[in-house]
């Protein structure tokens, strides 16, 4: 029916541009390959003084794909603002079909590339000297889906509201940082000052990131060392995930209504 | 059959008025006009028309649906040629269009009869596979008039369809408009600001801040002009409109220093002018009514003399563009 038409033709284009622009998935990429490989080759050694019993590029990689996914994610819908200050957007607006579905498939859009790149980070982790089991591949990549679309549904949000590509890139500035290290990627907040706990509990990367670090971590290191690393058992993770994008996604296409 | 009908539309942004109660009906087939400065209200018309903008007031049916309570319907009835562009640069001419047969409802099947139609209708077939971005103006132009046909709509609206193009192109594309009219039967509802663009349309309502002025067919239009146009400058302009007022008792206009009189049978009347005047002119003109002077007699300013206040039009625009 119309709905789904819809949705699959707004998610072609934006995987057709997507695939078009060669110097964008080199950059996206390089960036978090970047982070493991510094900052990992860095730290390790002398964090490993401080007997945490576990490696530190483990410990960090669930938060590297998390970040991966959150700058692809919230990159891909730049593409609204895009359309609005090119004019785009109008052809879209002014067609006969429902803004929820417009919306639905500019968030799975923006979901399908953030999980593509996510996906070859996960290729690459053997390389890294992540180990990845067979068995634990499934429950991560849905994780990497879940988070990939609650970040979507963020970006789109914001997207929907702003006018020019500048003032988009500034909150996308704003909002990274404190996303990405308050999140429990870098550091375990199990171990964090109140305060950052409170902005953690409303930042969906602290609930993707613990919960595929206790997928990615299960079977590598003890029970009682993960269980001080983690926060949320790994349902309550998918559940805040999915709630948080039901909210995003109603919220940007209420942000479209508004326009016409 | 009157295929758009509209009510006392009204238009107000933040306190000022675009559009001010206006009221009129198109009939199926043909090809109408708003014609009138920048700022006058016609985009303005048009975006309600076409459901973009909600009127303040007043109501308006496109092809018997409800603007307010249909506008899906309405949406589907019509194809739209916006001023700005509204192409995606980095899809190919065929995908732009597939892309907007499928927001359309367009079936596969049909789809694939129609692209080669509409896009050998404009003569861009040839280049269906090719990204856009390298296209000129007038291409992309003709690839969003392609685009605005491929579900078939009952009107094609074209806000400023020429606006940016140049003269051949122009021509070109009227062209095709004609083309259209011809061979699909097509109603054609457009805006413009060029008067010899207006000349090509069945009827015409001539629109200026925000009201319409006059409504009717551009000969019509015409022969309100009480005939043909002599225009005439000289150093002496006081003495020779006296000179002119006294011996004919004609009413002069004037307009940027060149004095203007309309008459019956300009061509014989010059030979008088020569012979009897005695006030020395420097340049003379004589010339059948075209729709500049229509529009002088109607608003009592050139449409010429709003493009001064361009400023003043652009700080519209992007008032009004915030909006979407």
């Amino acid at each position: 029916m119309q709905f789904i038409q819809t949705i699959y033709t707004i998610w072609q284009r934006e995987i057709i541009r997507y695939w078009r622009d060669k110097t964008r998935i080199a950059s996206t990429l390089f960036q978090p390959l970047m982070f493991l490989f510094i900052f990992g080759a860095g730290l390790s050694k002398t964090l490993a003084a401080g007997n945490f019993g576990v490696d530190f590029v483990q410990f960090m990689y669930p938060g590297i794909i998390a970040m991966s996914v959150m700058s692809v994610a919230f990159f891909s819908t730049i593409s609204t603002v895009w359309d609005r200050e090119f004019g785009f957007l109008k052809e879209i607006l002014v067609a006969p079909v429902s803004r929820a579905a417009v919306a639905l498939g500019k968030t799975l859009g923006a979901t399908t590339i953030a999980l593509i790149q996510a996906l070859i980070l996960l290729v690459l982790a053997p390389f890294i000297g992540v180990a990845i089991h067979f068995v634990i591949i499934l429950p991560l990549v849905i994780f990497m889906l879940l988070l990939a679309f609650a970040i979507s549904g963020m970006g789109l949000l914001i997207s929907s509201l702003m006018k020019t590509t500048e003032s988009f890139g500034f909150v996308m500035q704003i909002l990274i940082f404190p996303l990405f290290f308050i999140s429990g990627a870098f550091f375990p907040l199990t171990a964090a000052p109140s305060w950052m706990r409170v902005f953690a509990n409303v930042n969906p990367l602290t609930y993707g990131v613990d919960a595929m670090r206790q997928i990615l971590l299960g079977n590598q290191i003890a029970p009682t060392i993960l269980s001080n690393l983690s926060l949320h058992p790994i349902a309550i993770n998918a559940l805040f995930l999915l709630g948080f994008s039901a909210v995003m996604v109603s919220a940007a296409v209420w942000a479209f209504n508004k326009r016409a | 059959m009157n295929i758009i009908e509209v009510k006392n539309l009204t238009k107000k942004f933040n306190g000022l008025t675009a559009v001010d109660n206006i009221s009129f009906e198109v009939k199926k087939g043909e090809i109408f006009g708003f014609l009138g400065p920048n700022g006058a209200g016609k985009s303005t018309t048009i975006n309600i028309l076409s459901t973009i903008f909600l009127p303040t007031k007043g109501e308006a049916f496109i092809n018997n649906f409800n603007v307010l309570s249909q506008r899906d319907e309405v949406r589907k009835s019509i194809g739209l040629v916006f001023q700005d562009p509204s192409l995606d640069d980095r899809l190919t001419a065929e995908e732009n269009l597939r892309f907007h047969a499928r927001l359309y409802g367009v079936s596969s099947d049909e789809y694939k009869k129609r692209k080669k139609e509409v896009l050998q209708l404009v003569d861009l077939w040839e280049r269906r596979n090719e990204i856009i971005k390298n296209f000129s103006g007038g291409m992309k132009r003709r690839l969003e008039i392609a685009r605005g046909l491929i579900h078939y709509p009952a009107i094609l609206f074209l806000d400023e369809p020429t606006l940016g193009l140049d003269p051949q192109t122009r021509a070109h594309l009227w062209s095709y408009i004609l083309k259209l009219k011809r061979e699909k039967e097509m109603t054609i509802f457009m805006t413009t600001h060029y008067m010899n663009e207006a000349e090509n349309c069945d009827r015409i309502a001539i629109i200026d801040h925000g009201k319409i002025i006059a409504l009717n067919t551009p000969d019509n239009l015409k022969a309100k002009v009480r005939g043909d146009v002599i225009s005439m400058k000289s150093n002496d302009k006081l003495s020779l409109k006296k000179e002119l007022e006294e011996r004919y008792r004609v009413e002069v206009k004037e307009e940027d220093g060149i004095l203007r009189i309309e008459v019956a049978n300009g061509d014989q009347f010059l030979p008088r002018l020569f012979n009897e005047l005695t006030v020395k002119i420097d340049a003379i003109e004589l010339r059948k009514p075209t729709l500049d002077d229509v529009f002088l007699n109607f608003t009592g300013h050139a449409i010429r003399e709003e493009e001064a206040s361009d400023k003043e039009h652009m700080r519209q625009r992007m008032r009004m563009r915030r909006r979407i």
